[in-house]
C-alpha cells in the first residue's frame, strides 16, 4: 500500500515536473506565464495520437507531437509575446489566458467534443515490486522524469545553451551586451519548453487512455502552483514542488480521504505557503541576484 | 419581446459584474480572474436560503452582498502581501477551490446544483422577466452609482494613484493597502449581489458555471470595453453580452470568441474599445466641441496621465 502509493506519488510527481518545467524555463527568461503552454500540450497530444494511428509508430506520433506543438510555441512568442513583453506583467498573462481558452476552442471544433482513446502499447515490461505494479506506461514516464531532471541539470550548469539561459534570466540588456544572442536563447527555450509540454500530453494521453480538448485544464492550473511554489523561474525547484505535489495530493487522497477533490488541493497548499512565504517556497533567481 | 427582456436582463447582470471588476482592475489595477467565484457564492447563497430555509428574496440580497463582500475582504487582505503575477495565479486557484466546494460540500447540492429557486415576488405579485428586468436595472444603477462615487472622490483618486504607482501613492500619505481592501470588498459585494438575483432568475444553478472560463469571460468584457472607465465596463458587457443571442452562431463558439477578442484588444487596443486614450474615445475627442475636451481633461486629468505612460519599470 506504502510502497505503491509512493511509486504512484513519484509517477504524478514526474509528469508534473514535465509539465511545469517549460513554463518555469520561460518565466525564468520572459516573467511571463505562459497559460497557453497547456494548449501546446493538448495540441502535442493530438498530434501525437494522428500519428500514430496514421502510422503505427509511437516514437514518430511523439516526434509529430513535438514538432508541432514547437512551431506552435515558436509563433505564439513571435507573433503574441514578443510585442506586449513590456506592458506589465499582467497584460501578456492574460493575453496567454486567452490564447488558452481560444485553442480549447479550436481543438473542440477541429477535433471532435468527444474524448478520443489513445490505447498505444508501450514496449516496456511491467513491474512489480514489493506489492507495486509499475505497469508500462508509469515506467516510461518515469524514464523520461529522470531523463528530464538529468537534462536539465545537464543543461543549465554544463552547456552554452545553460549558461546563457541563466544569463538572460538574470539580466537580459546586460547578457546582450556581453554578446549573447537573446532572441535565439528566447526562442530555443520555447522550443523546449513547448515539445516537453507535447511530450507530456502524449504521456498523459496514454496513461488515462484519453485525449479531448479540455485535457489542458487542469495541467494548466496545477502548473501555475508549482511553478510558484518552486520559485518563479526556478527549474530545479520546479522540479523539487512537482514531486512535492504529487505526493502530497496521493497520500492525502489515499490516507485522509479528504472531502475535496485532489486537484483543488495544490491550490490550497498554494495559498497557504503564499501567505506564509509570499515569495515562493524557495528563491526565484530574483531573490538570488 | 419577452426573449429580449430575458438578453435585457442577461446583460444587465454582466453589467455589474464588469463595472464592479472594474473596482478592482480598473482602479486599483489589481489582476482579478475571480470574479465569477463571487457570483456564483452569491448566487449559492441565495438558492439555498430561499429554497431550504424559505428565505425571500429581498432578504437574500443583503445575504448575498455580505458573504461575497467577506470573501473579497479576505481576498483583498491576502492582495497586499503579494505580487501581481503571484496575486493573478490565487485568484485563479480561488476558481477551482470554490468550485470544489460547491461540488463537495453536500450544503451547496454537489455536482447537480439546486434547482427550482422559488421566484421572487413583491407584495402578493410573484416576479415575471419585466420585474427581474426592473430589479436588475436598479441594482446596476446602483453598482454604478458606488462606482461613479469611488471615481469622483477621493478614494478613486487615490485608488487610481495605488494603480499608477504603489510607493509615490504611500510615500504621499494615502493608505494604499485600507483602499487596496476596500476595492476587494465592494467588488465582491456587488457580484454577490449580481448573484443574488441570478440564482432565481435561472431557477437553477450548477458548480461549473461559475468556473474560471466564466472569470474569463466577464474579463474580456471588462478590457474589451475599456478598464478603468464606467461607461467601457458598461459598452463590454453590453455588446459581448449581445453578441453570442444576436448572432446565433456564435454561441457555438462563444469561447473562442471571447479569448480572440481578448487576444486581439490586448495586441492591438490594450485600453480596450472605451478606455481613455483608446481609439474610438480620442475620435470622439476629435468631434465634439473644445470645451467638452476640456472639462474632460479636468474631470481626467490625473487618471489620464498615468495610462498613456508606460507603467513600472521596464523588463528584462
Amino acid at each position: 500500500m506504502f510502497t505503491s502509493s509512493l511509486i504512484n506519488g513519484i509517477t504524478t510527481g514526474s509528469l508534473y515536473a514535465l509539465i511545469a518545467l517549460g513554463p518555469s524555463l520561460i518565466y525564468g527568461l520572459l516573467r511571463v506565464l505562459d497559460i497557453a503552454n497547456a494548449a501546446g500540450l493538448t495540441l502535442g497530444a493530438y498530434a501525437g495520437l494522428k500519428v500514430w494511428k496514421a502510422t503505427g509508430s509511437l516514437p514518430l506520433g511523439i516526434c509529430a507531437g513535438i514538432v508541432v506543438s514547437a512551431v506552435f510555441g515558436l509563433g505564439l512568442q513571435r507573433l503574441l509575446y514578443r510585442p506586449i513583453l513590456n506592458r506589465g506583467p499582467l497584460i501578456p498573462l492574460i493575453a496567454s489566458i486567452g490564447t488558452f481558452i481560444a485553442m480549447e476552442e479550436v481543438f473542440r471544433l477541429v477535433f471532435g467534443p468527444y474524448p478520443l482513446a489513445f490505447p498505444a502499447k508501450i514496449p516496456l515490461p511491467t513491474l512489480r515490486l514489493g506489492g507495486a505494479v509499475i505497469t508500462g506506461v508509469h515506467l516510461l514516464i518515469l524514464i523520461i522524469g529522470l531523463v528530464v531532471l538529468v537534462g536539465t541539470w545537464f543543461t543549465l550548469r554544463r552547456t552554452r545553451l545553460g549558461l546563457f539561459w541563466r544569463a538572460t534570466s538574470q539580466d537580459r540588456q546586460t547578457a546582450e551586451a556581453m554578446g549573447i544572442n537573446t532572441r535565439g536563447v528566447i526562442a530555443a527555450i520555447f522550443i523546449i519548453g513547448y515539445a516537453l509540454a507535447a511530450v507530456s500530453g502524449i504521456m498523459l494521453g496514454i496513461n488515462y487512455n484519453t485525449v479531448y480538448p479540455t485535457m489542458g485544464d487542469i495541467p494548466a492550473y496545477k502548473m501555475l502552483a508549482i511553478i510558484v511554489l518552486g520559485g518563479l523561474g526556478n527549474p530545479i525547484g520546479t522540479i523539487a514542488a512537482a514531486m512535492l505535489i504529487g505526493l502530497v495530493e496521493t497520500f492525502v487522497v489515499m490516507y485522509a480521504g479528504f472531502v475535496l477533490p485532489r486537484d483543488a488541493i495544490a491550490f490550497i497548499v498554494l495559498i497557504i505557503i503564499l501567505l506564509v512565504r509570499p515569495q515562493g517556497l524557495l528563491p526565484g533567481p530574483r531573490t538570488t541576484k | 419581446m419577452s426573449y429580449l427582456i430575458v438578453i435585457g436582463v442577461t446583460i444587465a447582470i454582466y453589467a455589474m459584474l464588469t463595472v464592479a471588476l472594474n473596482m478592482v482592475v480598473g482602479y486599483a489595477g489589481q489582476p482579478n480572474l475571480a470574479q465569477s467565484a463571487f457570483l456564483g457564492l452569491g448566487a449559492y447563497f441565495a438558492a439555498v436560503l430561499s429554497t431550504r430555509y424559505h428565505l425571500g428574496f429581498w432578504w437574500t440580497i443583503p445575504v448575498s452582498f455580505g458573504v461575497a463582500g467577506l470573501a473579497g475582504f479576505i481576498l483583498g487582505a491576502i492582495s497586499l502581501r503579494l505580487r501581481e503575477d503571484f496575486l493573478a495565479i490565487t485568484t485563479i486557484g480561488l476558481n477551482f477551490v470554490v468550485v470544489a466546494i460547491f461540488q463537495y460540500i453536500p450544503f451547496f447540492g454537489g455536482a447537480v446544483g439546486i434547482y427550482s429557486i422559488p421566484l421572487p415576488t413583491i407584495g402578493a405579485r410573484t416576479f415575471g422577466n419585466l420585474d427581474f428586468l426592473v430589479v436588475a436595472l436598479l441594482m446596476l444603477a446602483l453598482v454604478v452609482a458606488v462606482s461613479k462615487y469611488l471615481e469622483k472622490t477621493w478614494l478613486g483618486a487615490s485608488l487610481t494613484a495605488v494603480r499608477d504607482d504603489e510607493s509615490a501613492a504611500a510615500s504621499v500619505g494615502i493608505p494604499v493597502a485600507s483602499y487596496k481592501v476596500v476595492a476587494f470588498t465592494l467588488s465582491a459585494a456587488f457580484a454577490g449581489m449580481a448573484g443574488s438575483i441570478y440564482a432565481p432568475f435561472l431557477s437553477a444553478i450548477t458548480p461549473t458555471s461559475f468556473g474560471f472560463t466564466e472569470s474569463v469571460v466577464i474579463l474580456s468584457m471588462l478590457i474589451f470595453g475599456g478598464s478603468g472607465t464606467i461607461r467601457g465596463a458598461l459598452v463590454g458587457a453590453l455588446v459581448l453580452g449581445a453578441l453570442p443571442e444576436v448572432f446565433r452562431f456564435i454561441s457555438n463558439f462563444r469561447l473562442l470568441t471571447y479569448g480572440a477578442i481578448l487576444l486581439l484588444m490586448l495586441r492591438f487596443q490594450p485600453q480596450g474599445l472605451l478606455g481613455e486614450a483608446s481609439a474610438v474615445s480620442s475620435l470622439i475627442g476629435k468631434v465634439t466641441a473644445p470645451a467638452r475636451r476640456a472639462a474632460d481633461s479636468r474631470a481626467n486629468g490625473r487618471a489620464g496621465e498615468g495610462r498613456t505612460r508606460d507603467r513600472g519599470t521596464p523588463r528584462n
